[in-house]
């Protein structure tokens, strides 16, 4: 399979460029505002308890009572098992339900399990699927084998919206991202996503720039829009908005929104938070005034 | 009765041939009982024209020829005239000199070709650099031949000023036309034999007998010249020169070395008719050390 | 439901609505500017010996900044004679490591005053703070820092000879970039033990100027270096002046021949950094996405003022709709306005002069039935600005393919074969730079050797560095600035 050929290099200088992007004062208030809506509220931990879900769908739809005019989280995103308690918690907030599946983080199951994993999840409510690619396979250039998994499991998927984890930090190079992005774009994800947040790095600039241009590259062919999630890694409000700088530069403003691009994330909530009961007190801010869930 | 003499008839050496003149004109040649020696083409301003567009034909293959065939070509050229040493000899002292000076001329000639027929492949390795920038490219300099090269030949000698003019500019990988000396012109077009005879191809080396003074106009105003060595004394000319030569940028080298002295060679002479090229490209940086993805 | 929504149209991409940046202006109220600026000759600022000034613009406002001496003949003496003074007496025998150490120094200052020195730069010149702070000055003073480092090792540098300095150094410098040609210009002069008279360009003296004073913090000797400030009257005489014994001159092909004819007759020696139309070359096989940022890097910086913009595009055909797509859409998100504003891309053009020059080639481009294409950004109503531009379906007989424009405005060409690339990118005058983009690269190195320019960008563009040498071929002049080779210029060789 054909996939169009990245310069390392040359991405770095153009995500350096963003970062010179001056965003100030009302243009920094409205923009941490929509990033804040592109939040999926994730925790995808082994001591995950109820408690702890149940918490998190809390502040996805209260982020911060002092500041108003604050949105709600995009989605809640935990692991299957969660995924109908996290469902009855969220109510019709508006806010999602994100589910991980088919043997999140590493993949290595059988297809049988990653469906019925995926069933599971989409059976208990989820409004989306986050899932994985089998890297081993990918780095193996058994890419047939990558797309058919994919193709499988968004039919599984049903309604649901399927984000594909293409996990960026064991593809290596630029030019697996790409022609990981082109392949799950074509086997039928709805968003593709960098990372699951076990593996280093996880979501980084350079990476999301290449998926977002091969998002761009699906839609003037296709006239499909494709969703982006980088995941991981984004914690400070200022990273958020020159990822925002970097979608609305690539893609424009339809993708400024959560419909089409989150950011899979658990401290970014906080920082702008802050940053914007900053911007509306003058004063700074510390995190003991901020709900830690 | 003794045998009649088949006398030589000189005539010009251009892309290759020896055509007369296409003016039909000649000036005669004397020696000190002002006896004639030779009828010497008159070269004319189209003759000049002619051997310029011989010239940049023959530009690309010659600059674009292994160096080391072209070290082997010049080595060629030296063979050939150690061969005909005794006939160049004969030439200098028709043309006034002295039987030991001429002997010595004609042998620090072929000393020279052989000197510079060593630099071919290697004054390229003086002359480059790789250039440690601060940035994450690979970036190098090298030197390129100027292109075509009008030479006006010393005129106080009639063999060892033509080829150390010559021998540094072709080694370089450029192609020249040269104006011969006008008192002691027999050599020149001798030593055209000799290159014709020595696997340099058609067109490198044009070799021009006539008058300096109506011929130097058209070489240095000539757009299609590169750059102009000058090897006379006259100032008038020089200015000349140096103001024609803006017509088109043409650099211009003025040499009033003693040939007769070894010391009078050296990568420098071929450096003069160099162009320095820099090259950057990218240096993709992942991995050990660098960044990951 | 289905949740992909596919548009019955050719898919669009919106830059303008939803979104923004507001502005966000470098503060400017540090900078410190005086009313007049004088001449700066032997180590004090001195009155024009004519007594006039001429106003110095703000080309994004149309405002005056200050007010500047119009030097004359009787002032380049007086700097020409300073210099020689000086060179004589201080600099000449002045160990290498010793000059050395001030080029440190003014390395060090410039670092130090960085930022009063890009917004300086940005309000006289127009162009961008961004470039200004993030190319311009850091280079600058990386170029003091380079050459300083030479000073004590030139007998390295030229292998068997000695290496000697050639005396006092007349050096012409452009309003394109111009504390950082005056840093070209004067870095390894000095290094190389010479002395200086500089003049700056009429419409960019400033920044000369604050380097004057960096100099006279730096406790350079009075002479080291003179600037004298004024038009073309002044880089005549000072090109004529028989006290000078090396021109360097870097600005367009027109003046660099009338100087290269001016010292003729004199053994003057010469380096010529003139115009150019490059060629900037994509291939089918390229990083696409890469190669539209080189575009627009190659055209677009410094509002397309430089002498080596890659203002011939090539592009292999069958990639032609998809790179002009792209370079569209990429342009649309180019912000033209307030050189000031931190988020400005590209600023304001140089001069009311340079800015009629640019429309009198829009218009000649339409003329010659090339098809225009600008984005609508918006721009102010006061100051000089010219929206990105491109030129579809050029040729290479059109004007605007062949004469250098110095503005932000791209001829686009398609091509199909190497051979015919080589061909064309080589079918001009002139030989500064040329771009090549492919991930082949067998197919770089076949370009690069045929490619008759003297820098080549090969999957990259615009890229500058103290050591890499920068000169042209042909028309576009002779002599190397930067890296070990742009010491040759300011030596002699015995």
């Amino acid at each position: 399979m054909k996939s169009p050929i990245i310069d390392q290099v040359g991405v770095e200088e153009r995500v350096a460029r963003f970062n010179t992007r001056s965003i100030k004062k009302e243009s920094k208030v409205q923009g941490l505002k929509i990033a804040i809506n592109m939040i999926d509220l994730t925790t995808l931990e082994g001591k995950d308890t109820v408690g702890k879900v149940r918490q998190l769908c809390y502040k996805a739809q209260h982020l911060h009572v002092d500041i108003p005019g604050i949105p709600t989280a995009a989605a809640v995103c935990v692991y299957p098992t969660f995924v109908k308690l996290a469902k009855q918690e969220l109510g019709n907030s508006g806010v999602k339900v994100a589910s991980v599946a088919t043997a999140f983080p590493s993949g290595q199951s059988t297809l049988a399990v990653k469906i019925a994993d995926t069933k599971f999840a989409v059976d208990s409510g989820a409004d989306e699927v986050d899932m994985v690619i089998s890297r081993g396979e990918f780095l193996s250039g058994n890419y047939n084998f990558v797309f058919d998994e994919i193709a499988e499991i968004k039919s599984a998927c049903g309604n649901a919206r399927l984000k594909v984890i293409l996990e960026t930090g064991e593809l290596a190079t630029l030019d697996n991202v790409r022609r990981a992005s082109e392949i799950a774009m074509r086997a039928g994800a709805d968003f593709i996503k960098t990372s699951t947040g076990k593996i280093q790095p996880a979501a980084t600039q350079p990476v999301t720039l290449v998926m977002l241009e091969a998002i761009r590259d699906y839609y003037y062919e296709t006239g499909i829009k494709i969703g982006m999630k980088p995941a991981g890694g984004i914690s400070t409000a200022k990273v958020a908005l020159q990822y925002l700088v970097m979608v609305r530069e690539t893609l424009g403003n339809d993708w400024l929104n959560n419909q089409y691009f989150r950011f899979g994330a658990s401290s970014l909530a906080n920082d702008i938070l802050m940053q914007l009961a900053k911007e509306a007190s003058g004063v700074y801010q510390g995190g003991d005034y901020f709900s830690k869930d | 009765m003794s045998r009649i003499e088949i006398l030589k008839t000189y005539k010009l050496y251009i892309g290759g041939q020896f055509p007369r003149t296409e003016s039909g004109r000649y000036y005669p040649l004397l020696d000190k009982k002002k006896n004639v020696i030779a009828d010497v083409c008159l070269g004319s301003r189209k003759d000049f024209r002619n051997a310029v567009v011989s010239a940049r034909g023959a530009f690309n293959s010659w600059g674009g020829r292994t160096a080391y065939n072209r070290s082997q070509i010049l080595y060629r050229i030296a063979e050939m005239l150690e061969k005909r040493k005794s006939e160049f000899i004969e030439e200098i002292i028709l043309q006034g000199g002295n039987k030991a000076d001429a002997k010595k001329e004609v042998e620090l000639s072929i000393d020279r070709l052989v000197y510079y027929a060593g630099w071919c492949d290697k004054f390229q390795q003086i002359f480059s650099s790789v250039n440690p920038v601060a940035s994450s490219h690979f970036n190098f300099s090298v030197p390129e031949p100027t292109g075509v090269v009008a030479i006006v030949a010393p005129q106080d000698s009639s063999l060892i000023g033509l080829v150390s003019l010559i021998a540094p500019i072709i080694a370089g990988g450029n192609v020249c036309i040269a104006l011969a000396s006008e008192k002691m012109p027999l050599c020149s077009i001798t030593f055209g034999e000799v290159l014709a005879t020595s696997d340099v191809p058609a067109g490198v080396v044009n070799i021009i007998t006539g008058k300096t003074s109506e011929l130097i106009s058209h070489m240095s105003s000539h757009k299609d010249v590169n750059a102009l060595v000058y090897g006379g004394k006259d100032q008038k000319e020089i200015k000349l020169v140096k103001e024609n030569a803006t017509l088109n940028v043409k650099r211009v080298f003025v040499y009033q070395n003693n040939w007769n002295k070894t010391e009078s060679q050296n990568p420098y002479f071929i450096f003069d008719t160099q162009e320095i090229k820099t090259t950057w490209h990218p240096i993709e940086n992942i991995g050990v050390g660098g960044a990951k993805y | 439901m289905s949740t992909k929504t596919k548009t019955t149209n050719k898919p669009k991409l919106d830059f303008t609505s939803g979104w923004g940046y507001t502005p966000s202006p470098e503060s400017t109220d540090h900078i410190k500017l005086e009313k007049r600026y004088d001449h700066f000759i032997n180590g004090q600022f001195v009155k024009p010996a004519g007594g006039k000034y001429f106003p110095t613009i703000n080309p994004a406002t149309e405002k005056q900044i200050s007010e500047v001496a119009l030097g004359d003949a009787r002032d380049i003496d007086k700097a020409v004679k300073a210099a020689r003074n000086a060179y004589e007496k201080v600099w000449k025998n002045m160990p290498g490591a010793e000059r050395g150490k001030y080029l440190y120094r003014i390395a060090r200052i410039i670092q130090e005053r960085a930022r009063e020195l890009s917004v300086i730069e940005t309000l006289d010149g127009g162009k961008s703070i961004r470039e200004s702070r993030d190319i311009d000055i850091p280079l600058a003073a990386a170029h003091f820092f380079y050459y300083a480092g030479w000073a004590d090792k030139l007998e390295y540098a030229f292998p068997n000879r000695k290496v000697e300095s050639v005396g006092v150094a007349g050096q012409i410098i452009p309003w394109n970039f111009p504390l950082l040609m005056a840093a070209w210009k004067i870095a390894p002069a000095l290094a190389c033990g010479n002395t200086v008279v500089l003049k700056p360009a009429e419409t960019t003296p400033l920044t000369a100027m604050k380097l004057a004073e960096i100099f006279r913090d730096a406790g350079l000797p009075p002479g080291v270096v003179n600037i004298v400030n004024g038009d073309g009257i002044a880089g005549a005489a000072l090109v004529n002046h028989p006290g000078i014994d090396k021109v360097a001159f870097t600005g367009s092909t027109d003046v660099g021949k009338i100087i290269q004819k001016a010292i003729a007759g004199t053994n003057k020696k010469a380096t010529l950094e003139l115009g150019g139309k490059a060629a900037n070359i994509i291939f089918e096989d390229a990083a696409i996405d890469q190669a539209v940022e080189g575009i627009i890097n190659g055209i677009f910086f410094n509002q397309g003022h430089v002498c080596c913009a890659g203002s011939r595009l090539f592009v292999q055909e069958g990639i032609a709709d998809l790179v002009i797509r792209k370079l569209k859409d990429r342009m649309q998100t180019l912000i033209v306005g307030d050189p000031m504003d931190k988020n400005t891309d590209i600023g304001a053009i140089n001069s009311k002069e340079q800015m009629n020059k640019i429309n009198e080639y829009l218009k000649i481009g339409v003329a010659e039935g090339a098809e225009m294409w600008q984005s609508n950004c918006q721009i102010p109503k006061t100051g000089y600005y010219c929206r990105p531009t491109i030129f579809l379906h050029a040729s290479q007989s059109h004007r605007i393919v062949q004469e250098e424009i110095f503005g932000p405005v791209l001829a686009i060409q398609t091509f199909r074969t190497v051979d015919e690339v080589v061909e064309k990118a080589n079918n001009t005058p002139f030989g500064l730079s040329a771009g090549v983009w492919t991930d082949k690269g067998s197919k770089i190195f076949n370009l690069t050797t045929k490619l008759r320019a003297g820098v080549i960008w090969a999957n990259t563009y615009n890229k500058f560095d103290p050591t890499s040498p920068f000169g042209g071929y042909k028309e576009s002049g002779f002599g190397r600035e930067g890296g070990l080779h742009g010491l040759m210029p300011y030596v002699n060789l015995k």
